[in-house]
C-alpha cells in the first residue's frame, strides 16, 4: 500500500524520533512510504486565530503536494482535522474546494490509518510501563477517532494503561492559546498533570505533538518524572521478531 | 448593568478569577456533577433511544424556526393578541425596559415579583423598575441569592450562583436578612420561601422570562423546578413576560422535543419539576390567570446573526451544556466573561450582541477544544463560531504582533522551500537558547509560553535527510 507521510511541523522540527517510529511502524506493515517534498505546515495555527488568507495559502500548497498520494497518513489526530477542514476553507475557491475535498477523504491520523485500513491492531511491541493515555480533543472530537488508539496499545506486551481521571477535559495546548491566554492555559495543563500523578502512570502516551509539547513543557517546568511519548515511539518498541 | 459585568479588563478578571481556589473548585465540582447527570439523562438513558438522533431533530427544529422566523413571530403574536395578551416588539433593551415601566406606572405597581430570566438581566429590568419606584423582588432561590448579596451578578446562565457555596449563602442571609440558622441547605432554602411567602401574594406585577413560546398556540412555556414561576404568574394581576425574538417552536410536538433536549442537557432531568404554559384567557372570571398579559419580544442585537454566518447561535436554548463542559469555565468561572452570557456560547453571543468593543476578548478564551460543540443539544457548531468571530476582529480590530506574525506565517508556507530553510534554521536560531536539551526562557512571544512552560529543543538531526538517506540506502 502506497502511502504518503505528512510529517507535521512540529514533528519534523522537535520530535523527529517520533517522526522515525512512524515511518518504521508504516514500512513494517508493508507500506510504501513517500514523503511529499513540498509539504509544510497545514495552516492551522492561522486558520484558528482568524487568518483565514493565510491558511487558505497553506491549504493549497499543502493540497497541491498530496493530491496525488494514494493515502495521507499523518501522526496527528489535530493536524489530520485540519486537512479535512479545506473543503470548508476552499469551498468558495472554484475547483480548489473538490481537490480539497479529494483530499481531505483520503485523509488518516496514524493509528486511524493502522486499525481502520490497514486492519492491524497487534504490532508486536513490548513496553513494560504503567502508561496512561491523554485522548487529544481534535482526533476524539474533531476526527472522530476515539478508539484506535486504545487497540493499538491494548496489545502491547507489559504495557498497563491506567484511567485518566477527566481524560475528556483539554490539556490547555489550543495552540496561540497557550501563549495567549497563558494563565488560563497554565491552570488547565495542571489540573491535568494532576490527572495523570494521581493515575500513577509513569509514562504519558499521547497521538498530538502539539498536546505533548504543552504537558511535557509544563512537567519539566515543574520538574516531575513523568515520561511523555508519541504512540509511534510505544508501538515501534522492542518488537517481537524484529532485528 | 444589564449584559456587561464589572469594569475591569478581561486579563484582570481572569486573574481574580484564578485567585479565587474557593471559586474554582466549586465550579469544577459542579461541572463533574453536571456532566455525571446530563450523560445519565441523554447517552445513558435507554428509554429515550439514540441521543444523537435528538441532537438532530433539535437541530431541524431551531433551523426550520430560524429560517422562518417572521412567519412565526407573525403567528405568535396574532395567536398571543387574539386571546387577549398585550404583544410588544421591543428593537433594543430600552424600548423594552421603558415600555414594562410604562406598564408598571400604568397599574401603579408598587411590588413586583420575578421568575429567573436571563432575558431581563440582559436588560437590566430590575433596575429599570427601582428607578420609578418599584420593588422589585427575585424569586429564584439562585438569583434571591444574588439579590439580596448586593445585586451580585449572575456566574451560570442556569445556575446564577454557582460561584457561592452553602457557607457563603447562609453569612449573606445573616448579614442581610437577620437570619439565624445553619447552612443546611433545606434551611437556608426554608428560610427563601418563609421570606418570600408574603411578597408573592402582594406583588403587583409578575415578570417572567421564557424557555418557549408556542406560536400555533399564542403560549409561554416555563421550565423550572422550585415552583416560584407558578406563583409569580398565579397571583398578581398582570404578568410580563420577555423573550429573546428567537425562543418559540412552532406547535407543541415540537416543544415536547425541546423541553427533552433542554431539561435532559442543562441538569439531566428527564422532566423538570414543572413545565409551567401560560396563554393569554379571555374568560372575564378566570381566578388562576393573570387579568393582563404582556409579551415583551426583544430583539437587542439579535437580528445582528440573522442571514449571517453566525444565525446558528440563535439556535441556543440556553441549556448550559457548553458551559457544564467548558474547561476554561471550569478555570475562571463566569464573573471573569465580563457578561450575563458565559462560557463558549457567552463568548460566541456576547459580541453579537454587544459587539466587539466590549466583547472582543471572549472568542479567545477557548483552547477550540470543541467540547461545547460535541456537547450542543441543537448541534450549534460554537468552536467554528469563535473561529469566525477572531476572523471578524482580525479584520475589524487587529492584532498589529500577531498580524505580522500571520503575514510571515502567510509567506512562509506560501513556499516549501522557504519553510525548509525555516525548519533547517531552527537549530541554530534556537540552539544557543537551549540548555539539557529544552529552553527555559526564550525571548519575545516565546516568553508568554516559557513563563508557564519549557519549550523544546529543536531536533538536531534533519528529518528529510534521514528519510532520504533511508530512501537511498535501500537502492
Amino acid at each position: 500500500m502506497k502511502v504518503s507521510l505528512f510529517i507535521t511541523c512540529l514533528s519534523e522540527m522537535f520530535y523527529q524520533n517520533a517522526a522515525k517510529d512512524v515511518v518504521e511502524v508504516l514500512e513494517r506493515l508493508d507500506c510504501e512510504v513517500d514523503f511529499p517534498k513540498g509539504q509544510i505546515c497545514c495552516g492551522q495555527p492561522a486558520y484558528n486565530s482568524g487568518y483565514r488568507k493565510d491558511a487558505k495559502k497553506a491549504a493549497k500548497q499543502m493540497i497541491a503536494s498530496f493530491e496525488a498520494s494514494e493515502y495521507i497518513v499523518t501522526p496527528s489526530g489535530s493536524c489530520a482535522a485540519m486537512f479535512k477542514e479545506y473543503p470548508q476553507l476552499l469551498k468558495d475557491e472554484g475547483e480548489w474546494h473538490e481537490r480539497a475535498k479529494k483530499v481531505a477523504d483520503k485523509t488518516y491520523e496514524f493509528t486511524q490509518f493502522i486499525v481502520n485500513i490497514l486492519k492491524v491492531e497487534d504490532l508486536g511491541a513490548t513496553y513494560p510501563a504503567k502508561a496512561t493515555y491523554h485522548t487529544s480533543c481534535h482526533m476524539t472530537r474533531l476526527l472522530h477517532e476515539k478508539e484506535a488508539p486504545f487497540r493499538l496499545l491494548k496489545n502491547v506486551r507489559g504495557l498497563e494503561l491506567l484511567p485518566l481521571q477527566n481524560n475528556y477535559d483539554c490539556c490547555g495546548f489550543g495552540g496561540t492559546f497557550a501563549v495567549k491566554m497563558a494563565p488560563i492555559s497554565e491552570q488547565m495543563v495542571d489540573e491535568k498533570i494532576r490527572h495523570i500523578e494521581e493515575s500513577t502512570a509513569n509514562v504519558l502516551i499521547a497521538a498530538d505533538n502539539g498536546c505533548m509539547m504543552n504537558i511535557k513543557g509544563r512537567i519539566d517546568r515543574k520538574g516531575k518524572a513523568i515520561e511523555v511519548k508519541h504512540i509511534a515511539q510505544i508501538l515501534n518498541t522492542r518488537v517481537e521478531g524484529r532485528v | 448593568m444589564a449584559m456587561k459585568i464589572g469594569e475591569k479588563p478581561f486579563f484582570d478578571r481572569v486573574d481574580d478569577a484564578l485567585e479565587d481556589g474557593f471559586m474554582r473548585n466549586a465550579m469544577a465540582k459542579a461541572q463533574d456533577g453536571l456532566r455525571g447527570r446530563k450523560l445519565n439523562a441523554t447517552v445513558g438513558d435507554e428509554q429515550i433511544g439514540d441521543w444523537e438522533e435528538w441532537r438532530s431533530a433539535g437541530e431541524e427544529i431551531r433551523r426550520h424556526t430560524l429560517e422562518n422566523l417572521d412567519f412565526y413571530l407573525d403567528q405568535l403574536s396574532e395567536n398571543f393578541a387574539r386571546q387577549g395578551g398585550h404583544v410588544y416588539f421591543a428593537e433594543t433593551a430600552e424600548d423594552a425596559t421603558r415600555y414594562i415601566q410604562e406598564v408598571a406606572k400604568k397599574k401603579n405597581a408598587k411590588k413586583i415579583t420575578k421568575a429567573k430570566s436571563m432575558v431581563t438581566e440582559e436588560i437590566g429590568l430590575n433596575e429599570a423598575l427601582e428607578e420609578i419606584g418599584c420593588e422589585v423582588y427575585e424569586t429564584d432561590l439562585a438569583e434571591y441569592i444574588l439579590q439580596i448579596d448586593d445585586h451580585d451578578r449572575p456566574s451560570h446562565i442556569v445556575v446564577p450562583s454557582l460561584h457561592k457555596n452553602k457557607e457563603q449563602i447562609r453569612d449573606t442571609f445573616r448579614d442581610k436578612a437577620n437570619y439565624t440558622g445553619t447552612s443546611e441547605p433545606r434551611e437556608l432554602t426554608a428560610f427563601a420561601r418563609s421570606q418570600l411567602r408574603e411578597t408573592f401574594m402582594e406583588a403587583d406585577i409578575g415578570v417572567t422570562g421564557c424557555n418557549f413560546a408556542v406560536a400555533e398556540s399564542g403560549t409561554i412555556s416555563l421550565v423550572t423546578n422550585e415552583g416560584n414561576a407558578n406563583m409569580v404568574t398565579t397571583f398578581p394581576e398582570t404578568q410580563i413576560t420577555v423573550m429573546g425574538m428567537e425562543r418559540l417552536v412552532p406547535t407543541w410536538n415540537e416543544l415536547d422535543v425541546m423541553i427533552n433536549l433542554l431539561s435532559r442537557s442543562a441538569v439531566g432531568q428527564k422532566i423538570t419539576t414543572y413545565v409551567t404554559n401560560l396563554t393569554p384567557q379571555l374568560e372575564e372570571d378566570s381566578i388562576d390567570a393573570p387579568k393582563e398579559f404582556h409579551l415583551v419580544i426583544l430583539d437587542a442585537g439579535r437580528s445582528n446573526a440573522l442571514g449571517t454566518e453566525f444565525q446558528s447561535a440563535l439556535h441556543c436554548i440556553r441549556c448550559a451544556a457548553c458551559v457544564n463542559v467548558c474547561p476554561v469555565y471550569r478555570h475562571i468561572g463566569g464573573h471573569a466573561y465580563g457578561s450575563i452570557y458565559q462560557g463558549p456560547i457567552g463568548a460566541v453571543l456576547s459580541p453579537i450582541l454587544g459587539g466587539y468593543e466590549e466583547y472582543g476578548e471572549l472568542p479567545y478564551a477557548s483552547s477550540l477544544c470543541a467540547a461545547c460543540t460535541e456537547a450542543c443539544p441543537v448541534k450549534i457548531p460554537l468552536h467554528e463560531h469563535l473561529i469566525k468571530h477572531r476572523e471578524n476582529y482580525v479584520e475589524k480590530i487587529g492584532m498589529t504582533g500577531e498580524k505580522m506574525a500571520m503575514k510571515t506565517f502567510g509567506i512562509g508556507v506560501s513556499s516549501p522551500a522557504l519553510f525548509k530553510l525555516a525548519v533547517k534554521g531552527m537549530p541554530a536560531v534556537l540552539g544557543p537558547l537551549v540548555k539539557d536539551n529544552s529552553i527555559t526562557s526564550g525571548p519575545g512571544p516565546m516568553k508568554l509560553w516559557t513563563s508557564v512552560r519549557k519549550f523544546p529543543a529543536p531536533g538536531k538531526d534533519n528529518f528529510r535527510n534521514w528519510f532520504n538517506d533511508r530512501a537511498k540506502g535501500r537502492e
